[in-house]
């Protein structure tokens, strides 16, 4: 039983970024109302990227990360004024808006991950950085895992702070709760949209940088991220930044205790099973508003 | 009856059925003439065809998009894997749709009470679990992921999927002018307002949602044997979702015929460019959902109509102006 | 008879009554008027009483019937039909089409075909819209999308008939067309319950008013009583001297 509280921090260590990755989209859908399931290639490409600065050019992957970020805000920045914006202007109904978003955003699934494929190759690669072990608490770590929870949560932090604390960041919030009368309060929304579509890509790529650190890269290996954003969005609450970053951590233990009791094939029907009892019982989601 | 009376009262069925009925045996006899290739890529576009026929009749109507179609497609192809060696293939078949089918009605009855998204989320998480179970049960009960299945004679497998097809091609025809039909294009509508005049909205969702998987899982039983080899991977593509959609939306969904033309093309495009630009078409594909989304939301059954709509407001012009003429010429 | 009646309606919204221990009744055939500043708790009432949303406590009965925990297709097949405030039409389909689902589904047995046809033609013909009934919604004035919530709505074959500021957004004239066609459908034997912000109409066709305020009944009377009720007044004229300063 001395496994337990090793495997408990092991999966709050992972549960960070997977709280990352779910902050991201929730900001997509919570703000911009964009189901974005390309998301997962958005983290794709900031692994690879981190992965082709630190092999190719030395680049330590932390710093990394600070470059990958803002390249990738601007490509969100840039895919929310032209491809979005249309669609909202062209669409009939907010629900038609929503339907197409997300069927765009899955052929933007296919063109990122094939560019990427095309570029990179199919096999997966992976490179050592800070990957020594350590001792803490009596519990054996890594200490690149210790690195990428530390940067993870002082980025959640500085998200969490930024959109309650400043004057941007309650625009945002104005906005997500109800663009119309944000904007008669003279609040640029289609700035924003693009503002947070922009942060969410950002958040996406910070985390693939952070998970390159410690888990192989592959051009394949964005849908599955895709997949456990969604999860961890829905056990949050859709449009709930701290409830995702509970979520991811809540999810990130149960992945852990998975793996190490049971076997790591059982992870992602676990998953489910929690999300379907949790859409059964609390649909909003642990911190989520209808 | 005298013939020409036939005829001009039947008219508009016969401008349908006519056509429809030359095609169908045109391809019933193919095996005869076509050979293995043509047979072949005819079973793959009619497989293309129950995918987004059938995807289209819940999510086209509803306005729920559902990721799914990979799910219930690889259900359908893992009942004649677990299946093959126990029992006959035309038992297999409805097997798989009939799993397929009560799989949907449980995802269903969870995620349909709730708004548009969570379904959503849920029908792409979907895939990911079915293919994470069926490699957890395989490596549990035979220690090993993926199997071999056994190989079928084509023309077996190619009326299959014929049969089929032709079945959800009429089963979307039918329900469009249906109760079923009407009921569901009112949720699509407005949901709120279908419930208030008396539609049980969740039972429409629900039944719709679980007969089209089972179109899916037909369609997977039947497409085992082409495969020859399936692990999970192979069987839950999420191509198998991304397909029938960009199909759908590309023919338009607000014709029953806008999904089969766009099957058939985009099936045709696949199966010729795979071989010469193996990565590039999928690329393509990608680009060209997002520029149909963009610019063509109704695919080109909107286009048609849209033309149909102009061509019939200059005739009636026309004819307006022939009128005024005669009257001033009196 | 009572054909609508509640007791200790409540409704929350996180920590706010939206509707705060309501006691209110209908009486069959009668044209009864719900008024009351914006955010009085009309709307929320209607929601209640159709089962759009749940009710926090209380109880609300149909004919006898408690309506408690239903959903709303079910009081829809009960006799219960209403319009909305944003017009929920079907945009997607034609007049015809739109009136057709409430023939179809809103009785509790199983409608044939032609039966269905023929009521929503006779629908049409109440609200004088037959010669529309081909052309899609989206298409149409505002006024003549009411025309067809109400002709959908009446196609439910309902006893009760809840209409949601049907007068909003109409000019002079279609306001006592409007008028007239409520007081049409009265004398078919079908009760009316409405909510109304244009006085005009509720004092021209209500034979019973009641007045909301921040989710409380605070008035209840006949036009008379109501026009000279000093609350009301206070609570009317009160938000026009805050509108002033």
């Amino acid at each position: 039983m001395s496994e337990l509280p090793r495997l408990i921090v092991s999966g709050i260590l992972t549960g960070s970024i997977y709280g990352l990755l779910a902050m991201g989209l929730s900001l997509q859908y919570g703000v911009a109302r964009v189901l974005n399931i390309a998301h997962g290639e958005l983290v794709m490409v900031g692994a690879i990227l981190t992965y082709t600065l630190y092999t190719g050019f030395g680049i330590n992957p932390l710093v990394a990360a600070a470059i990958i970020g803002p390249l990738l805000f601007g490509l969100g920045f840039l895919l929310q004024i032209t491809l979005f914006r249309g669609l909202k202007a062209w669409a009939p109904s907010q629900a038609a808006f929503e339907g197409n978003a997300l069927l765009a955003s899955f052929g933007l699934l296919y063109v990122i991950s094939y560019i990427a494929l095309l570029e990179f190759g199919a096999w997966p690669r992976r490179y050592d950085y800070l990957n020594y072990v350590v001792e803490f608490a009596g519990m054996t770590l890594r200490f690149n895992r210790i690195v990428t929870f530390a940067v993870a949560v002082v980025i959640g932090v500085a998200v969490y702070l930024f959109l309650t604390r400043s004057r941007l960041g309650r625009a945002i919030r104005a906005t997500a709760e109800d663009p119309a009368t944000a904007g008669l309060m003279g609040v640029n929304v289609n700035m924003v949209l693009a503002l947070c579509f922009g942060l969410g890509a950002l958040l996406a790529g910070v985390a693939g940088s952070l998970i390159s650190i410690i888990n192989p890269v592959g051009t394949t290996m964005g849908f599955r991220n895709t997949v456990i954003a969604l999860i961890v969005v829905v056990l949050g609450g859709l449009g709930s930044i701290p409830g995702s970053f509970i979520a991811g951590i809540i999810i990130g233990i149960v992945s852990s205790l998975v793996t190490g009791y049971w076997q790591p094939v059982f992870v992602v029907p676990v998953y489910f099973g929690i999300l379907m009892v949790l859409l059964l019982a609390r649909p909003a989601g642990i911190l989520g508003k209808k | 009856m005298d013939i020409t009376r036939f005829i001009s009262t039947h008219r508009k069925l016969l401008l349908v059925g006519v056509p429809f009925l030359i095609i169908l045996v045109f391809l019933a006899t193919l095996p005869l003439y076509g050979g293995f290739y043509y047979t072949r890529l005819l079973t793959t576009i009619l497989m293309y065809v129950v995918l987004s026929v059938s995807w289209a009749m819940f999510s086209g109507f509803t306005g729920y998009m559902s990721l799914a179609p990979a799910a219930f497609f690889g259900v359908g192809i893992y009942t004649m894997g677990f299946l093959q060696n126990t029992l006959p293939f035309p038992v297999i078949i409805p097997i798989g749709g009939l799993l397929s089918f009560l799989l949907a009605l449980l995802v269903g009855l969870v995620t349909l009470r709730l708004r548009g998204i969570y379904f959503t989320i849920f029908t792409f998480g979907l895939v990911v679990f079915m293919s994470e179970v069926v490699a957890a049960l395989e490596s549990d009960l035979f220690g090993r992921v993926g199997q071999h299945i056994n190989p079928l004679p084509n023309e077996t497998i190619f009326y299959a999927m014929l049969v089929t097809a032709v079945a959800t091609v009429f089963a979307i025809y039918f329900i469009r002018r249906s109760r079923l039909g009407l009921a569901m294009l009112s949720i699509g509508g407005n949901e709120e307002a279908a419930a208030h005049m008396g539609v049980n909205t969740t039972r429409v969702k629900v039944l719709t949602f679980a007969i089209s998987a089972a179109f899916m899982g037909l369609a997977g039983v039947i497409m085992a044997p082409v495969k020859v080899y399936i692990d999970p991977r192979i069987a839950f593509s999420l191509s198998y979702s991304f397909m029938p959609i960009l199909m759908s939306v590309f023919g338009g969904m607000g014709q029953f015929y806008g999904p089969v033309v766009g099957a058939i093309i985009f099936a045709y495009l696949e199966k010729t460019l795979r071989g010469q630009f193996p990565q590039y078409f999928m690329l393509g594909f990608g680009i060209i959902l997002i520029l149909v989304i963009l610019f063509l939301p109704n695919g080109i059954a909107g286009l048609v109509s849209k033309v149909q709509d102009k061509l019939g407001g200059v005739i009636a012009k026309l004819r307006k102006g022939g009128e005024a003429e005669q009257h001033a010429n009196t | 008879m009572r054909i609508l009646e509640g007791q200790g309606v409540t409704k929350y919204f996180g920590g706010l009554a939206a509707v705060s221990n309501m006691d209110f009744h209908v009486d069959q055939g009668e044209i009864v008027g719900l008024i009351g500043p914006n955010g009085a708790g009309k709307t929320t009432l209607f929601n209640l009483i159709s089962a759009a949303l749940p009710l926090s406590s209380g109880e609300i009965r149909f004919k006898g019937q408690k309506l408690n925990g239903l959903k709303p297709h079910q009081i829809c097949k009960m006799g219960v039909s209403r319009t909305f405030q944003e017009t929920k039409i079907f945009g997607n389909m034609p007049v015809f089409q739109n009136v057709l689902v409430g023939a179809f589904f809103g009785s509790p047995n199983r409608v044939p075909a032609e039966d269905a046809a023929r009521e929503v033609t006779q629908a049409l013909e109440f609200v004088e819209l037959s010669a529309m009934s081909a052309t899609p919604v989206k298409d149409l004035t505002l006024v003549n999308q009411k025309r067809v919530e109400v002709a959908r709505a009446l196609a439910t074959k309902p006893e009760l008939l809840l209409l949601d500021e049907l007068m909003a957004g109409l000019n002079f004239t279609e306001i006592s067309e409007a008028m007239e066609l409520v007081i049409k459908i009265r004398d078919t034997g079908i009760t009316i319950f409405m909510v109304e912000h244009v006085m005009k109409a509720i004092m021209g066709i209500c034979e019973r008013i009641m007045a909301l305020h921040h989710g409380e009944k605070i008035a209840e009377g006949t036009c008379q009583e109501i026009a000279c009720n000093k609350t009301v007044i206070d609570v009317y004229l009160g938000e026009e001297t805050h509108a002033g300063s």
